[in-house]
């Protein structure tokens, strides 16, 4: 149960390796240690997750989970809520791709798809079905600025998110009325080994601070936030800019 | 019976949660009720006036056990009263007062059910005269998983069970009926005496001089927006219920009569951040203005002497949407040093509490999770802020070290861990409970939260 001041007691991360998901469960865990289960595909990366989180008093149940294989996702998520309520529910897994080679390569652009958003809203599914049954709980989906306003850098990735965001968005609504808040988290630039090498982008941000944008979000109960904040802003500018200013605006 | 899907919280306003709530109205719908229960199992709710979680069940079946609300018999020569779970303290005061006979046990509020009573092993000011509600119980009718009806009494064959109910949040099943003894009181008013403090240190010593236990009711308000030479400076009121030549003439012909109109029932428009540093701090400075620095014999009822909050209906919502939590914790005698640091430590933090509550408990009962033990309670409410999650742990860690515990009608917010290390009997309460329901039935979202089962 999340309590009254807004502390959860278990939460799940689908996309067990994931920098952002690990530095929210280390956020909360930081206040209060609670039971993790880290959803990813079996890796060195994925045990060195579990330990850590181990020595900061969680405790870390693993589960094999791959975002392309949708027909497993309902028995993941079965399994992830087999060792009891799930309060939080963090939807972490994506790939950012080559944006040139995405939209000139089909099954690149297949791929990022079936990735960013098909499989997010396969477990987005899941999850639903079982949060409803429990009646309360936060799920937490991991957005972008890039399906704000689709740029010609990164166009394919940012229509991935421009699907997902809609799609929890519109699940915001539809689990509502079953006592479970879903908040859309819209990070900007962040530095973590996905864009390793890329150019940061203005009001660029860390891990950590994505973090603590995403618990401050579920312990307060918003469905909809920036990382960092003033995007919100920023990217209500860039989306009502005309084509002609916007497209010049370098990427 | 018809249920319907309902968001539920606590007196607290905080983490509410979606259940489906039945209203039994005979004892046989609570059998059946528990019958069809599905994996979320089932939790009976009273008027909610708990602060946290006890009372809902996300994803599961709650009993509003208001539907059982009938007063059976009242035997003016015994003072017994036979009753449903579901009657309020409120009513069961109106019809007993005119037999001459007063509830032993009333909690800051009316607004709570027999069942509820029992259920956390409720207190009130006359705690060290006359222990918490469970001590006055007779008897008490228990459905339990099994959906059989069972008659416990606190020293029958199933007394182990009578004291995991009382004080077991529910959990052991769903108090249909209860017999409790009354007392006998010749008028419904107090003869109150009152003592302003000018610090903690002088209110403790009033409080551990002796002259507390010449009184049947005893507690303060104490300041916790003030540091300094004025560190928790308060206001002390004890007193007795008055015998019909301690009252002026004009009331000596109707002693017995209670009338206490709800003033105003407040609306559902208040900001959160109303209740803040600055505005209970104005009130804290009234609240201690406004009472006398001696006062002596003063005749009051019930509403003015300790149950204002029953002027107001829906008070909490002052609070705003946010809500707010009470952190009552007791710590036995010896630990006054830790009170001291706690109201030092509030005063200095950006957390402020209006409603602040100070008593020293008589001793407690047999029940394994009943809350109150030698020594002293103190109650503080807090709207909720941000860091309020952390400032509490750091709360609770005092609390736990001087060998205290935290109330569980009150509870919103602590860990399982900090739960169990106040109740050393838990694990006895635990067995007794999973004796009578191996299945887990009854659950609630508190007993998920502090893995109570």
């Amino acid at each position: 149960m999340i309590d009254a001041v807004g502390n959860p007691q278990s939460i799940l991360v689908l996309g067990g390796t994931s920098e952002i998901g690990l530095a929210v469960v280390e956020a909360f865990a930081s206040d209060r240690p609670l039971r993790v289960v880290l959803a990813a595909r079996p890796s060195d990366r994925l045990d060195a997750a579990k330990k850590r989180l181990e020595t900061a008093g969680c405790a870390v149940e693993t589960i094999d989970f791959d975002a392309r294989a949708t027909d497993t996702h309902a028995d993941v998520v079965r399994k992830a809520f087999a060792g009891g309520d799930i309060d939080v529910a963090l939807v972490a897994f994506g790939v950012l791709g080559d944006n040139e080679q995405a939209w000139t390569d089909v099954s690149a652009a297949v791929e990022l798809a079936q990735v960013n958003y098909t499989a997010a809203v396969s477990v987005g599914v899941a999850l639903a079905d079982r949060l409803r049954e429990q009646g309360h709980g936060a799920l937490v989906a991991l957005s972008s600025v890039a399906g704000e306003r689709a740029r010609r850098s990164n166009f394919v990735y940012g229509s991935t998110k421009a699907g997902m965001d809609a799609f929890y968005s519109g699940l915001t609504e539809a689990l509502r009325p079953h006592g479970v808040v879903v908040t859309v988290v819209r990070p900007g630039f962040v530095h973590t080994r996905m864009t390793e090498g890329l150019k940061a982008a203005p009001l660029s941000t860390t891990p950590d601070a994505v973090a603590a944008v995403v618990v401050d979000a579920v312990r307060s109960k918003k469905e909809l936030v920036w990382a960092p904040a003033p995007l919100r802003l920023v990217m209500s500018v860039l989306r009502h800019l005309p084509r002609a200013i916007f497209r010049r605006i370098p990427a | 019976m018809s249920s319907r899907s309902t968001s539920l919280s606590g007196w607290g306003r905080t983490a509410p949660t979606l259940a489906e709530v039945i209203t039994p109205h005979r004892p046989e719908d609570v059998a059946a009720t528990i019958a069809a229960a599905g994996p979320r199992g089932v939790i009976a709710r009273g008027l909610g006036r708990s602060y946290g979680d006890p009372a809902q069940n996300a994803g599961g079946t709650v009993l509003d056990m208001t539907g059982l609300n009938t007063i059976h018999s009242i035997d003016p020569d015994t003072g017994v009263v036979v009753l449903d779970g579901g009657v309020s303290l409120d009513t069961l005061m109106r019809a007993a007062l005119p037999h001459g006979l007063w509830v032993p046990v009333l909690p800051g509020t009316r607004q709570v059910t027999i069942g509820g009573a029992i259920g956390a092993d409720v207190h009130g000011k006359n705690h060290h005269s006359k222990g918490s509600f469970g001590n006055h119980v007779l008897s008490l009718d228990l459905v339990t998983a099994d959906g059989t009806i069972r008659t416990l009494t606190p020293d029958g064959p199933d007394a182990d069970l009578f004291w995991a109910t009382v004080g077991g949040m529910g959990l052991t099943g769903v108090i249909v009926r209860a017999s409790v003894q009354l007392h006998r009181t010749e008028s419904a008013y107090f003869v109150v005496d009152t003592d302003r403090t000018a610090d903690l240190d002088e209110l403790m010593a009033l409080l551990t001089d002796g002259s507390d236990d010449s009184y049947g009711y005893s507690a303060a308000w104490f300041d916790t927006t003030t540091t300094g030479a004025q560190l928790g400076r308060a206001v002390l009121t004890r007193g007795s219920l008055a015998k019909v030549d301690e009252l002026p003439v004009k009331k000596r012909a109707q002693p017995l009569t209670f009338d206490a109109p709800q003033l105003l029932t407040f609306p559902d428009v208040f900001p959160s951040g109303l209740a803040n540093p600055v505005t209970l701090r104005a009130f804290s400075e009234l609240w201690y203005r406004k009472a006398p620095r001696r006062q002596r014999g003063a005749i009051q009822n019930i509403t003015a002497f300790y149950q204002v909050l029953d002027l107001f209906g829906d008070w909490n919502r002052v609070y705003g949407r946010r809500g707010f939590l009470q952190y009552q914790f007791a710590v036995p005698f010896g630990a006054e040093d830790t009170f001291r640091r706690i109201v030092e430590k509030i005063a200095a933090s950006p957390h402020a509490s209006g409603l602040n509550v100070l008593k020293r408990f008589g001793a407690g009962n047999k029940a394994p999770l009943s809350f109150p033990q030698p020594g002293w309670t103190i109650t503080v409410d807090f709207p909720v802020a941000p860091g309020l999650h952390r400032f509490c742990d750091e709360l609770d860690e005092l609390v736990l070290s001087a060998g205290g515990r935290l109330y569980l009608a009150k509870e919103s917010r602590t860990s399982a861990a900090a739960f169990a290390r106040g109740y050393p009997r838990l694990d006895e309460w635990r067995k007794t409970r999973a004796a009578v329901d191996p299945e887990g039935v009854f659950a609630s979202d508190m007993s998920r939260r502090l893995e109570l089962t």
